[in-house]
């Protein structure tokens, strides 16, 4: 068996408690342990991180670049969804 | 698909470029920006590993503690941006195991510069101060690059890379400090390196094919020339502040342009070595086959190991 049949990880690492875990970059590992062990020696080297998740890249569902037009122009047009929409009267505050 | 149909997405996707809108793997692109970005990219990638080749034969003769440990950090930092590199080619559809095979085979290039030996403890210093400078200097650029995962590795690259340089430099300045014959030796790493390293960014822009069709996809943001002219003007005062001098006897200063002027670069070496004809490139190139057949059974074994862990689990689980 060669490297080839190792399958692709993507990392992703929380820098600290309290922040979400963040895509960093991929690497290839024979199993999930050996992943975040490699994850650790090339992604964490100057303390960027304190946990560590790997997901099979295969797992990965993506949504279509082709589609993003009918995916997000909906909310394009939802402009009452942000509080700049709306009109506060002057001298009105805590608002 | 229809012929006006390509063109309609080579159109929109030059708007994209133009209006510094990020490409991203799952995005349309031109075939041939594909195919640029994968040969840039894995050369990049081959460059980082055989990288290590010249460094990693002075870790074991590091002259104290701290220097071997500063330099076995650096080489591994080497290990991790080739890694970086090849999983951004991965993003394009190449096929890893495809790539290095290339570069075993002799079809893939990798940086000209590491074809030369490294003689003495001094070249730890030029190369650090060198190598990495004009690697920082070309890298800088392509952080702003259009292709999203490639810039991504760059931004961690540029981050990691500049302790490199500063310990170069700090080798050459001690040595230039030192008794005559350790400056003497940096002197000699320097002589040996400085037109290896101005040889780094390429041909001259007028030679350069790649150049403008890079530049107009924002692959590239600088020409060759304009990146070694900068690697000239900020290097020399530099060798001049720790008393040492360039082998360039053409070099002087142009108080009107504010730029150094320096000698013709011997463009037959530059491509003897491109060619793989250097005094080091068998030697590296069998390094890295050698690696890779000598590694075959930590890899298998791994596999295997994985495989037994992964039965393991499912007994538990059933």
């Amino acid at each position: 068996m060669s490297n080839a049949n190792w399958p692709l990880w993507e990392v992703f690492i929380r820098s600290k408690q309290g922040l979400s875990h963040k895509h960093v970059g991929s690497l290839r590992a024979a199993d999930a342990q050996m992943a975040v062990e490699n994850a650790r020696d090339v992604y964490t080297r100057r303390s960027e991180g304190i946990s560590i998740w790997v997901v099979q890249s295969n797992d990965v569902f993506a949504s279509d670049p082709s589609e993003a037009d009918s995916l997000y122009e909906p909310a394009d047009s939802k402009v009452y969804r942000h509080p700049t929409f709306y009109d506060v009267p002057d001298g009105i505050s805590h608002m | 698909m229809k012929e006006n149909n390509i063109e309609e997405l080579e159109r929109q996707f030059q708007e994209k470029i133009d209006n510094d809108i990020k490409i991203e793997p799952r995005d349309w692109m031109p075939d041939a920006y594909r195919d640029t970005l994968i040969r840039q990219i894995s050369q990049h990638a081959h460059s980082e590993i055989v990288g290590m080749l010249p460094e990693g034969n002075w870790i074991t003769r590091a002259p104290n503690l701290r220097r071997k440990a500063v330099l076995l950090a650096k080489v591994q930092d080497e290990a991790g941006h080739g890694l970086y590199l090849y999983s951004a080619a991965e993003t394009l559809g190449a096929d890893r195991e495809e790539t290095i095979d290339d570069l075993h085979s002799g079809k893939a290039k990798y940086s000209s510069i590491f074809n030369y030996p490294t003689l003495s403890w001094a070249d730890m210093g030029a190369i650090g101060w060198l190598v990495d400078g004009a690697a920082i200097m070309n890298q800088v650029p392509l952080c702003r690059c259009s292709y999203g995962p490639y810039a991504r590795a760059m931004v961690r690259v540029c981050k990691e890379e500049s302790f490199h340089q500063r310990q170069g430099f700090e080798i050459m300045t001690t040595l230039a400090n030192g008794t005559p014959e350790q400056k003497a030796m940096a002197q000699d790493a320097l002589n040996r390196f400085w037109w290896p390293a101005l040889m780094m960014f390429g041909p001259n822009d007028a030679e350069s094919k790649h150049t403008e069709q890079s530049m107009r996809w924002k692959i590239k943001r600088q020409t060759n020339d304009e990146l070694r002219q900068q690697f000239v003007d900020i290097t020399v005062p530099q060798a001049e502040m720790i008393g040492l001098t360039i082998p360039d006897a053409d070099l002087k200063f142009n108080t009107e342009t504010g730029h150094y002027e320096f000698g013709e670069i011997n463009w037959d070496e530059f491509w003897q070595v491109v060619k793989g004809n250097g005094p080091c490139n068998k030697d590296r190139v069998d390094a890295r086959r050698k690696a890779k057949e000598n590694g075959m059974w930590v890899r298998e074994a791994a596999a295997a190991y994985a495989e037994k862990r992964a039965n393991r689990n499912k007994e538990k689980r059933a």
